[in-house]
C-alpha cells in the first residue's frame, strides 16, 4: 500500500457515504447540522456540495421525528444515513430506536427490511461533561436487532460504513470523536491511516488484530484500541508481549478471534471507555469463562469506567477513563504472575 | 410597571455581570488553546457556550423572580444563572472544573445545579420544559405562589418535550412561564430552516396559553411582558408562552468556525446593543446619572474578577471524589 493517500477518520466516513450516494440514488442523510455545517464531527462533510439539499437534510431538533422518519423511509424503500449527533441524546429519541427500529424486523417475522445506518459520536476524553461524553454501545448492543460498528481508525471506517450502509438490517454506527482526526481536538497519529480510493467493504463480526502478541491478550474498541496499542508498545520495551484485538462489531460479535487470542496467551484484559456493570466488559469475560476458562492462566481483568456518570473536571475525567498507564499496569500484573 | 431607580441601576448592573463574566470566560477558555486549539486542553476545557448578547431575557424575566421561585436554564445558562442569583464564585468554580464550584466540578458549564436559588439547567435540548412544569405542580400542591420559569432556544421548541410540557401545563393549569430566546440560531440551522412558523408564541393557541413575543432585543420590553405572566401564574391563572427575540455574539460553541453565519451579521447586531441601550433608556427616565452608571459597571466588572479569581486559585477536587455523589 506505499504511496497509497492517508485519510482522517471524519473524511474516510464522509468518503464512503459518498460513494455509496453514488452509487445507490436511494442514500440520503438526515440530521442536526450535518448539510451547511458538514456535521459537527466532520462525518457528513462535503456531501451537501455534492449532492445538495433534497439528499443531505438539516434537520430540526426533532430526534424521535426524524429518526422515526428514517425507519418509515427505510421501510419504504429508501436507504436513509441519519446521524444522531452525540450518542448521549439517545434519550429523546430511544423508543423509535429501542422499540421501533430494532423490533420491526423480528415483529414482521422478518418480511419488513429496515435498512437505515443510525450513525452516532460518542466518547470522552475532553472534559465535555456526563452528557456528552459517554460511549453506550453496551446500551444499544443489549437490544436484539441493533447491529454495532465501532471502528478504530481511517481504514476500518471507511470499510465499515460501506457494509453498513449496504446491510438491509438496522446498523448503529458509532464514531470515537477523538479519533476523528479534527483540527479542534486530539487525536492518536494512528487513526489516520492509508484508505483505498475505491469503494471496499469490511464484513461485520469479523475481529482485527491490531498487534500480534503471545503473552497477553487486550480486547478493546475505539479509542480503548488506541490505547491498549500505546500500552503494547511501552510493554514491548519491558520484554511483555501483548496482543490487541480489535472488536469493530459487537453485533455481530467475533467470539472466536477472542477465544483463540486467550487459548494462545492465557491472559486476557478487557478495556472499555463504558461502563464497568452490565457492559462489553463483563459480556466478554463471560464468552471466556463460557468457552475457554480452562486456558486461563489467571482472572480475567476488566477496565472501564467505575459505575459513575462522566465528571466533567479533568483530574476526575482522567480518574474513570481508562488511561494507557492503567492498561500497562493490568498487564505488568496479569504477566508477573 | 414602573422600576424604581434602584431596581433600574440592580438590572443595568447585572447586564454588565454577564458580559464581563462571558468575556472574561471567552478569554480564559483559550488559554491552553493556543497556538493549537485543542477542546480538552487549557483551565477550561470541554465545549463553551457564551449568551453575551442575550442578557435582556434573562435580566428582564429574573428581575420578577423571588429565590423560591425556579428557573431552569439551557447548554448556554450562565445569563439566567447570574439573574437568578446563583453566586458568582460557585459559578465560575465549577466552570474551572474547581472542588469549590457548585458541583464539586462534576457537572460543568452545562449541567449546574444551585439547590438554595432553585436553579438547574441541562446540556440536553428541550429537557427544561418538564421538570419546570414539576416544580410548578410542586408549589400549587404546596399551596404557594412560586412559579417556574423554563428558558429555551427557539431550536428547542422543536423538540417533543416542549409540545407535551405545553399540553400538560395547560391542562393542569401550572404557574409556569415557558421562555423561547430566539437568537435566530441553532447551531448552523437558521429558525427558517427548523420551524414551520416565524414565531414561536403563537403555539401558544394550540394549548389554549396566552403566547406573546417581544420582538426586540430590550430589557425594559422584556421586563413588561413577563410582569403579566408572572403575575397571571402567582394568580394561579396558569402558564403562558413568551419568545424574546435576541441576539448571540459568540459562536455556537467557542472555537465555532461560524462559516455559516454571514460576516457582517454580528457587528450590526453589536449596533444595537442591550447594555447600552438600557443606559440609554434610563438616562432618558432621568433615574440615574452616567457616574451612577459607571459605577454600576465597575461594581459589575469587579464582582466578575473577583470570582475568576476564586475559581482560579480553587483546587481542584482529588481524583478519588470521581466515585463519590451518584446517590446521597
Ligand atoms: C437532544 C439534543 N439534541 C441535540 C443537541 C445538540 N445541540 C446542542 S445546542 C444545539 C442547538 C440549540 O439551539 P437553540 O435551542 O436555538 O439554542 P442556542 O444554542 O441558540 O442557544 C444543538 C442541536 C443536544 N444538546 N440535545
Amino acid at each position: 500500500m506505499a504511496n497509497e493517500r492517508e485519510l482522517t477518520m471524519a473524511k474516510a466516513i464522509s468518503e464512503a457515504i459518498a460513494q455509496e450516494m453514488e452509487r445507490d440514488p436511494r442514500v440520503f442523510v438526515l440530521g442536526e447540522d450535518v448539510a451547511v455545517y458538514g456535521g459537527i464531527f466532520g462525518a457528513t462533510q462535503g456531501l451537501v456540495e455534492k449532492f445538495g439539499p433534497d439528499r443531505v437534510m438539516d434537520t430540526p431538533i426533532s430526534e424521535t421525528a426524524f429518526i422515526g422518519a428514517a425507519t418509515g423511509a427505510a421501510a419504504a424503500g429508501m436507504r436513509p444515513v441519519v446521524e444522531l449527533m452525540f450518542v448521549d441524546f439517545f434519550g429523546v429519541c430511544m423508543d423509535q430506536i429501542y422499540n421501533h427500529l430494532a423490533k420491526n424486523t423480528y415483529m414482521s417475522g422478518g418480511n419488513a427490511r429496515f435498512p437505515v445506518v443510525l450513525m452516532t459520536a460518542m466518547g470522552g476524553g475532553y472534559n465535555d461533561a456526563a452528557q456528552h461524553s459517554q460511549v453506550l454501545y453496551g446500551l444499544f448492543a443489549h437490544v436484539p436487532g441493533l447491529k454495532i460498528v465501532v471502528p478504530s481508525n481511517a481504514y476500518d471506517a471507511k470499510g465499515l460504513m460501506i457494509s453498513a450502509i449496504r446491510d438491509d438490517n438496522p446498523v448503529m454506527y458509532f464514531f470515537h470523536k477523538g479519533l476523528m482526526g479534527l483540527g479542534w481536538m486530539k487525536y492518536p497519529e494512528r487513526t489516520i491511516t492509508p484508505v483505498p480510493e475505491k469503494a471496499y467493504t469490511i464484513p461485520f463480526g469479523v475481529a482485527d488484530i491490531k498487534r500480534p502478541g503471545k503473552d497477553v491478550t487486550i480486547v478493546a474498541l475505539a479509542m480503548m484500541v488506541q490505547r491498549a496499542l500505546d500500552a503494547a508498545d511501552e510493554l514491548a520495551q519491558e520484554g511483555i508481549d501483548a496482543e490487541v484485538i480489535d472488536l469493530r462489531t459487537l453485533v455481530p460479535l467475533d467470539r472466536d478471534a477472542v477465544i483463540n487470542s486467550v487459548k494462545k496467551t492465557h491472559k486476557l484484559i478487557v478495556v472499555d471507555e463504558d461502563y464497568k456493570g452490565f457492559g462489553m466488559t463483563g459480556e466478554i469475560a463471560a464468552i471466556v469463562a463460557e468457552s475457554a476458562l480452562d486456558y486461563l492462566d489467571a482472572p480475567v481483568k476488566r477496565l472501564a469506567v467505575p459505575n459513575v456518570p462522566i465528571p466533567y473536571s479533568r483530574p476526575l475525567e482522567q480518574f474513570v477513563i481508562p488511561s494507557v498507564e492503567a492498561i500497562g499496569n493490568a498487564a505488568r500484573q496479569l504477566v508477573k504472575k | 410597571m414602573k422600576l424604581s431607580r434602584d431596581q433600574l441601576l440592580s438590572m443595568y448592573r447585572q447586564m454588565w455581570t454577564i458580559r464581563f463574566f462571558e468575556d472574561e470566560l471567552a478569554a480564559a477558555y483559550m488559554e491552553g488553546k493556543t497556538p493549537a486549539f485543542d477542546i480538552g486542553s487549557g483551565p477550561v476545557p470541554g465545549e463553551m457556550h457564551l449568551a453575551a448578547g442575550q442578557e435582556p431575557v434573562a435580566v428582564g424575566t429574573c428581575a420578577h423572580l423571588k429565590k423560591q421561585d425556579t428557573v431552569v436554564g439551557t447548554h448556554r445558562p450562565h445569563h439566567f444563572a447570574i439573574a437568578k442569583g446563583v453566586p458568582l464564585d460557585k459559578l465560575a468554580a465549577e466552570i474551572f472544573g474547581k472542588e469549590t464550584g457548585l458541583g464539586r466540578g462534576k457537572g460543568g458549564h452545562m449541567h449546574l445545579f444551585d439547590v438554595e436559588h432553585n436553579f438547574s439547567c441541562s446540556g440536553i435540548i428541550g429537557a427544561g420544559f418538564p421538570p419546570a412544569c414539576g416544580a410548578a405542580l410542586a408549589a400549587k400542591k404546596m399551596g404557594k405562589d412560586w412559579v417556574a420559569v423554563a428558558f429555551a432556544g427557539e431550536g428547542a421548541a422543536n423538540q417533543g418535550s416542549f409540545h407535551e410540557a405545553l399540553n400538560l401545563a395547560a391542562l393542569w393549569q401550572l404557574p409556569v412561564i415557558f421562555i423561547i430566546e430566539d437568537n435566530s440560531w441553532a447551531i448552523s440551522v437558521p429558525k427558517g430552516k427548523s420551524t414551520s412558523i416565524p414565531d414561536n408564541s403563537t403555539r401558544a393557541a394550540g394549548y389554549g396559553i396566552p403566547g406573546v413575543r417581544v420582538d426586540e432585543n430590550d430589557t425594559l420590553a422584556v421586563y413588561e411582558v413577563l410582569g403579566e405572566a408572572v403575575a397571571r401564574a402567582r394568580r394561579g391563572e396558569g402558564p403562558s408562552l413568551i419568545e424574546v427575540k435576541t441576539d448571540r455574539y459568540y459562536g455556537h460553541f467557542q472555537g465555532d468556525p461560524e462559516l455559516y453565519r454571514p460576516k457582517d451579521e454580528v457587528s450590526q447586531l453589536k449596533a444595537n446593543d442591550p447594555i447600552q441601550k438600557l443606559a440609554s433608556q434610563i438616562m432618558a427616565q432621568g433615574a440615574a446619572t452616567q457616574a451612577e452608571l459607571d459605577a454600576a459597571r465597575d461594581a459589575a466588572k469587579a464582582d466578575v474578577a473577583g470570582a475568576m479569581e476564586f475559581a482560579r486559585t480553587s483546587p481542584y477536587p482529588a481524583p478519588e471524589q470521581a466515585l463519590e455523589n451518584v446517590f446521597v
